[in-house]
């Protein structure tokens, strides 16, 4: 007589899997770019050791979150990143921050290129107390733009970018503070945008935003990666997770983790990122 | 009170509620074997009525995990550890609907005696209840080893339920006329196979939540 039932088994399976990826974008590939490539970067502030043997590997079109508690050293590292950070005048640095390949630390470097390559967004809106088209047109007019139909296209290219053109195309002369908190802080993008950047710098920049103006950045952010790179410093973990490619943990001044944001917000590989994500500190 | 203390309050109380999610359908497995033997269909009955008990249970675990993870927005292993509750409470729900199953096949059989002895069964009941209970408690003391360790009897209950549907298959040959009440039986070993393939599967979930890595122990 013949068994008739089968051993009952309803899973056709290896024996361990992977987990898979659940929550954020997709995994870039691992050839890209570097866009920058921190080594060995130490940053004091006098005596105070603020950032300690930073190594990190940022790639192009990517979106890197950093995230940390407050004083951990993440918005001095973004600010290094354009070298904001030396207009504080006790800081002092060693190691190097290599922009595509090329150290900006090194005195030779010039720093007025580089901003122009690497914009910088802020915690709060801080558009400049002129029109909306000023606002996005200052930029290309100090590169030496005059001509009026290039500086339009500027604009409306800009705005477009930014997510923000069909709620202004008609008041473009009309003040920028005249604006809510999220559509400030998207003038203030399509600003950077007007100087065609390599890289965007974003310190919490939706963190003086209501949930609405914060979702529109969010996707904006997300459309924005195509053409740039972003370098996000974020202390919401749901935004973090929503939205980079990878994520940086700083703590104390040093980089505890840094990996795909998939791993990072799933199975941290430090019991000190758990902690940190899981809001157990910070 | 912080943030994170109502966290773990919020775990503590839905593990509770599983706790006392897998008491009731061990029982209700129990209760319901107890009925098939004793021919008791007034037990039987109890079993039926019961289950709407332990189904609005297994709601009740799934609308707080739910508003935990609304209010709370875990990530990491505090994702994991709600994912795996409510995981579980649904198996052991489906321990409950296999106790009613049961129930309803020793209904169906009636008071005409068995044509077999039904030892193996009984033996292979037991053990399946008692991996049940086994495992929910290496569950919730989160003790992989233990789980581990248990889930491997559920080798002995494959093969148990191997040699039983055997033995019935070859007697419904020779005993053709009974073949109504062979059939309830083969359906009621089959039942508590699949208990204690829902065992195994709450040993996967702990191995899940601690390890953050899928395993197959039910092969």
């Amino acid at each position: 007589m013949v068994d008739l039932m089968n051993k009952t088994n309803n899973k056709e399976t290896v024996n361990i899997k992977t987990p898979s990826p659940s929550m954020g974008p997709s995994i870039q590939a691992a050839d890209k770019n570097s866009v920058f490539n921190t080594k060995n970067f130490n940053l004091w502030y006098g005596d105070h050791h603020a950032l300690k043997d930073i190594n990190l590997d940022i790639k192009e079109n990517d979106v890197t979150a950093i995230i940390g508690p407050s004083g951990c050293g993440k918005s001095t590292y973004i600010k290094a990143l354009n070298r904001m950070v030396e207009l504080v005048p006790i800081v002092k640095t060693n190691g190097e921050i290599n922009y595509r390949g090329r150290n900006i630390l090194d005195a030779s470097y010039e720093v007025e290129e580089l901003r122009t390559r690497v914009g910088m967004v802020f915690q709060k809106p801080n558009p400049f107390p002129k029109s909306i088209y000023d606002n996005i047109a200052y930029g290309p007019r100090i590169h030496g733009i005059k001509n009026k139909k290039i500086l339009d296209e500027i604009v409306e290219k800009s705005l477009r970018g930014a997510a923000i053109w069909d709620e202004v195309k008609d008041r473009l002369n009309q003040n920028a503070y005249g604006l809510s908190g999220g559509q400030q802080q998207r003038i203030c993008i399509a600003r950077c945008l007007a100087i065609e950047p390599d890289v965007i710098l974003m310190d919490e920049p939706t963190s003086a935003l209501d949930p609405i103006s914060t979702l529109k950045v969010e996707e904006l952010v997300q459309e924005l990666k195509d053409n740039y790179s972003i370098i996000i410093v974020t202390h919401n973990m749901q935004q973090a997770a929503r939205i980079s490619d990878k994520t940086a943990f700083f703590l104390n001044g040093e980089v505890v983790e840094f990996d795909h944001t998939d791993k990072i917000f799933s199975t941290p590989k430090d019991q000190r990122t758990e902690d940190y994500i899981s809001g157990r500190f910070g | 009170m912080a943030a994170r203390e109502r966290f773990d309050h919020e775990i503590e109380a839905i593990q509770a509620d599983l706790l006392k999610l897998s008491n009731l359908s061990i029982q209700a497995l129990e209760t319901s074997f107890a009925a098939f033997i004793e021919k008791d269909f007034e037990k039987a009955k109890e079993v039926i009525e019961q289950d709407a008990v332990i189904n609005s249970l297994e709601e009740q675990i799934n609308d707080r995990v739910i508003l935990v993870m609304t209010r709370q927005q875990p990530v990491a292993k505090d994702l994991r550890r709600l994912v795996v509750l409510l995981k579980a409470a649904a198996d052991l729900e489906r321990v409950g609907d296999y106790a009613v199953n049961i129930a309803k096949e020793s209904i169906r059989i009636g008071k005409e005696r068995f044509i077999t002895s039904i030892e193996l069964l009984e033996d292979m009941c037991y053990k399946a209840i008692e991996m049940l209970r086994q495992i929910v408690e290496a569950f919730l003391e989160e003790n992989m080893s233990k789980a581990k360790e248990i889930a491997e009897y559920d080798d002995q209950i494959d093969e148990m339920y191997g040699n039983i549907i055997t033995h019935l298959m070859r007697l419904s040959s020779v005993a053709p006329e009974s073949i109504a009440q062979i059939t309830s039986l083969s359906f009621i070993c089959r039942y508590i196979e699949r208990c204690a393939d829902y065992a195994t599967n709450i040993a996967e979930y702990l191995l899940y939540l601690k390890k953050g890595q899928r395993y197959d122990l039910n092969q």
